[in-house]
């Protein structure tokens, strides 16, 4: 069985302008009906159709999982990204079909936890939207603490704040607002679950801070996908297939062994879900690994490779693939 | 055209039967003439007409029966249906799926009406109809997970899914091939499969949690598994086994055919939406061996496999008292004649 | 059902200090030559944060005045574990993220720290465990749920209902209990001759 091969078939029902950098996209059934329901934390892998090409990005579900009439994501412009948050900003309009993957939950809520602590930063608000909305339904204890540049861009605050008043925190950097991790996570009691989203430097901090102040590994979930990116291009053999493939300098790795006609399995196209490990039969010249799946010792022996998101340079690359 | 429900019993007099087209939909399940360990799961996807597998969820014959054995053991041990106090939303996850597909599949037994989270619940074979609120538990007379499982056939383990695990912390289980709920509740994936012998040097468990970790909701998936037992016992507990021990003395040449019954397992696996948990249902098929024994190929195989067994899974399996005489019976079943690929009877 | 070693059966470490703001360490016996092992490592200030529940048990006076000399911030010695299991509830209740656990001594003890650490909210997996001394075993009777204290023999007999059991390796962490099934079910009859070897 393959995973990452369920595929929903929905209409663009709205798309609205948030602030500057983030747009809202809302997606229902074509053929009627509601959507599956799913968890706090899910996301969809949503099919972007460019210029011949196939792009597949995952995007954290937004909308409350209490009602799955629609679908909602957020989608913040990378000016410098490979162009799938681009092609969303300026091509996707209302009316347009498109097709996303069922969802998937690779950031779940621990429902063991005496108290959820939530960590935010930017765009990486859009898993606790989810996550507040199934909480606050059932009675569960949550706090969230979410960091943002400036009022302009404290996406969704305003929304957080007039649900759940104050058990939202917001610091703004233009303020000199300044969340004190150490102390916040000082006064915690035990059994409480910590998660952060946002950039990979606050996810960074969050996880030594928690370390460093006694959090044990398993209190301590982060969602990070990596997205891929861009690079010099190089040259594959997939030997499996007996097929070569060029990897283009904004194409991963997967994206080019799925134009090549094979579909090995994936579900979080960041790094982090496992699915496409690939392993590597020969090689001479150098990986860029940017995955969170593989052991450094997986890393350094050369005989392995996640494709979603990490790149080579040199000589040549033979794949099991 | 419902299902002809049967009145029979799983203890006392044991009067449960197969009927000709119960036997012939039997889950055979040996696809050669031998057995060992593999991870065999498979897309769990609607099958064939007249097979076990035509809906997700298979209601048979012997449904009314199944579960007033259920409510006898539970009334006698309560301690056999358990939930951990995370896993109430699984157990609505549980509830939805079951209703839905039992509705679906067999419209003329049970039918679900949805306004909203108001739901009203018909189960005509059992005489169940109830108006609840989705969601809420004191709308209902037991916890969602029992209250659904009491009326679906097969045993059920619920899996939370945390720290690259999972972690049985909620089941219901009364027809179980010799396993503790009450014990095993909490445990991970390995740790409640670690008495299986081999299987864990074959890393058959890691290949297994990898792929189930990765299951995707709308994607159900199904392996199956096989023992025998003696009598036609569904509560084949551990925390019975002083009582029920002494059936594996009991057989003999005479009785093989009545007594002895291969039991085969579908276990299937289900993402459940809302806890992001998984279903692990189980359920169980009873075949007698004079009933087995009513398609050639299958007794030519059945005869093979067992005499083949090695004997750690014999033992595992509990078969060791009585296996000789059994493959002696169905030797007279086995003229050695090749037999086809497949599960099917020919 | 055979009592080989598996997989359930639960592994334990050699204590040593973790990063954290606070540290209950909570010992009986010979456990209390764990943390006296922990100290030789431990960070100066360490102890200052740290509160020892000790339950002496067979050893005696043995190690109290080494426990006493690390200077804990509270030293507590008990009589049993259950006389000590009322302090132990609240001092978990009071406790903060960042308060760090430590068990040594018997696998019984372990087992029923561990779970009074679950009621309160902490994972199996962020708790350091070193087992000293007796290696006598908590048993469940699968048959009537009764628990026995330090079983030593294989089979042993229930003391709740009187069962022949097979002490298994198989190991729950809600029960903090080995299993035990009767060994004699199916041939009641055949009593197989009882030996000593969980000392």
């Amino acid at each position: 069985m393959r995973a990452g091969s369920n595929r929903i078939d929905v209409t663009v029902t709205d798309v609205v302008v948030v602030n500057e950098l983030v747009k809202r996209f809302h997606f229902e059934r074509t053929h009627g009906g509601i959507l599956p329901t799913f968890s706090g934390g899910a996301h969809v892998v949503v099919e972007m159709r460019d210029e011949g090409k196939t792009r597949l990005n995952p995007y954290s579900l937004m909308s409350s999982p209490l009602d799955t009439r629609d679908y909602t994501i957020s989608v913040r412009r990378d000016d410098a990204g490979r162009g799938g948050s681009l092609f969303m900003h300026r091509e996707v309009k209302p009316g347009q079909r498109m097709v996303i993957s069922n969802p998937v939950n690779l950031f779940s809520l621990d429902l063991r936890a005496k108290k959820h602590l939530m960590i935010a930063g930017g765009i990486g608000i859009t898993p606790f939207m989810a996550q507040t909305a199934q909480l606050a339904g059932r009675g569960g204890n949550f706090e969230l603490h979410y960091a943002c540049r400036n009022d302009a861009l404290a996406t969704y605050a305003d929304v957080l704040t007039a649900r759940y008043d104050r058990r939202i925190h917001l610091y703004r950097d233009d303020h000199g607002e300044k969340l004190d991790l150490e102390k916040l996570l000082s006064t915690q009691p035990l059994g409480t679950y910590l998660y952060v989203c946002g950039p990979a430097g606050m996810i960074k901090w969050v996880r030594a801070t928690a370390a460093e102040a006694g959090w044990p590994d398993e209190t301590v979930h982060f969602e990070h996908f990596a997205a891929p990116q861009p690079g010099k291009p190089f040259d594959v053999r997939l030997a499996v297939s007996e097929v070569d493939i060029r990897v283009g300098e904004h194409e991963s790795l997967l994206e080019a062994i799925e134009a090549a006609g094979l579909n090995p399995p994936y579900l979080c196209r960041g790094g982090v879900c496992g699915q496409c490990e690939t392993n590597v039969i020969s090689y001479d010249g150098k990986f860029l690994h940017n995955d969170h799946w593989l052991s450094e010792e997986d890393h350094r022996s050369g005989c392995k490779i996640m494709p979603c998101v990490s790149r080579f340079e040199g000589k040549s690359l033979t794949l099991e693939r | 055209m419902g299902i002809n429900f049967k009145q029979e019993t799983f203890r006392d007099d044991f009067s449960f039967r197969n009927s000709p087209e119960q036997v012939r939909r039997f889950p055979f399940p040996f696809h050669e003439d031998g057995y060992m360990y593999s991870v065999n799961i498979e897309p769990h996807v609607p099958g064939a007409k007249n097979t076990v597998f035509e809906h997700l969820f298979d209601v048979d014959e012997h449904y009314v029966s199944e579960m007033h054995d259920r409510a006898l053991v539970l009334a006698e041990d309560p301690l056999r249906c358990q939930s951990l106090p995370h896993m109430t939303l699984a157990g609505w996850d549980t509830l939805e799926l079951l209703m839905t597909e039992k509705a679906k599949s067999y419209p003329e037994h049970f039918s679900l009406t949805r306004d909203g989270d108001k739901w009203h619940w018909v189960n005509r074979p059992l005489g169940i109809d109830d108006r609840f609120t989705f969601g809420d538990t004191s709308t209902l007379p037991y916890d969602p997970l029992e209250y659904i499982t009491r009326q679906s056939q097969g045993d059920f383990a619920v899996l939370d899914q945390r720290d690259g695990n999972l972690w049985m912390d909620a089941g219901i289980v009364t027809t179980q091939a010799d396993w503790s709920l009450d014990f095993d509740i909490g445990m991970n994936f390995f740790e409640w499969h670690a008495p299986v012998p081999l299987a864990h040097e074959m890393g058959v468990f890691k290949r297994a949690l990898k792929f189930l970790m990765a299951l995707q909701q709308g994607q159900p998936a199904r392996r199956h598994n096989w023992t025998m037992t003696i009598n036609p016992r569904l509560d084949t507990s551990p925390e019975n086994y002083h009582k029920w021990g002494t059936d594996r003395t009991t057989v003999t040449p005479e009785n093989v055919g009545d007594k002895v019954h291969l039991r085969v397992e579908i276990q299937m696996f289900f993402r459940l939406p809302r806890s992001n948990a998984l279903l692990f249902p189980i359920r169980c098929y009873l075949i007698k061996m004079d009933e087995l024994v009513t398609s050639p190929k299958w007794a030519r195989r059945f005869h093979r496999v067992l005499r083949d067994l090695p004997p750690e899974l014999a033992e595992y399996k509990g078969l060791v008292r009585y296996r000789p005489t059994v493959v002696e019976w169905l030797s007279k079943y086995d003229d050695g004649a090749p037999t086809s690929p497949g599960f099917g009877p020919d | 059902m055979s009592a080989a070693s598996m997989l359930s059966r639960p592994v334990y470490g050699t204590l040593s200090p973790q990063a954290g703001k606070h540290h209950l360490l909570v010992a009986d016996a010979e456990g209390a030559a764990a943390i006296l092992d922990l100290a030789k490592n431990a960070p100066a200030d360490f102890f200052a944060k740290a509160h020892i529940i000790y339950i002496p048990g067979a050893s005696g006076p043995e190690y109290i005045d080494a426990l006493k000399a690390l200077n804990p911030e509270r030293f507590y010695e008990g009589p049993s574990f259950a006389a000590a299991l009322p302090r132990l509830r609240q001092t978990f209740d009071a406790a903060h993220m960042g308060t760090r656990l430590y068990i040594a001594g018997s696998e019984g003890l372990i087992g029923q720290v561990m779970q009074v650490a679950a009621e309160a909210g902490v994972d199996h997996a962020s708790i350091q465990t070193e087992q000293r001394g007796s290696l006598a075993r908590r048993v469940q009777c699968v048959h009537c749920k009764g628990i026995t204290e330090n079983v030593t023999t294989q089979p042993v007999k229930c003391s709740h209902c009187g069962l022949l059991l097979l002490v298994r390796d198989h190991y729950s962490r809600r029960y903090a209990a080995f299993q035990g099934v009767c060994i004699n079910a199916e041939d009641p009859t055949d009593i197989p001759p009882t030996e000593e070897i969980f000392r």
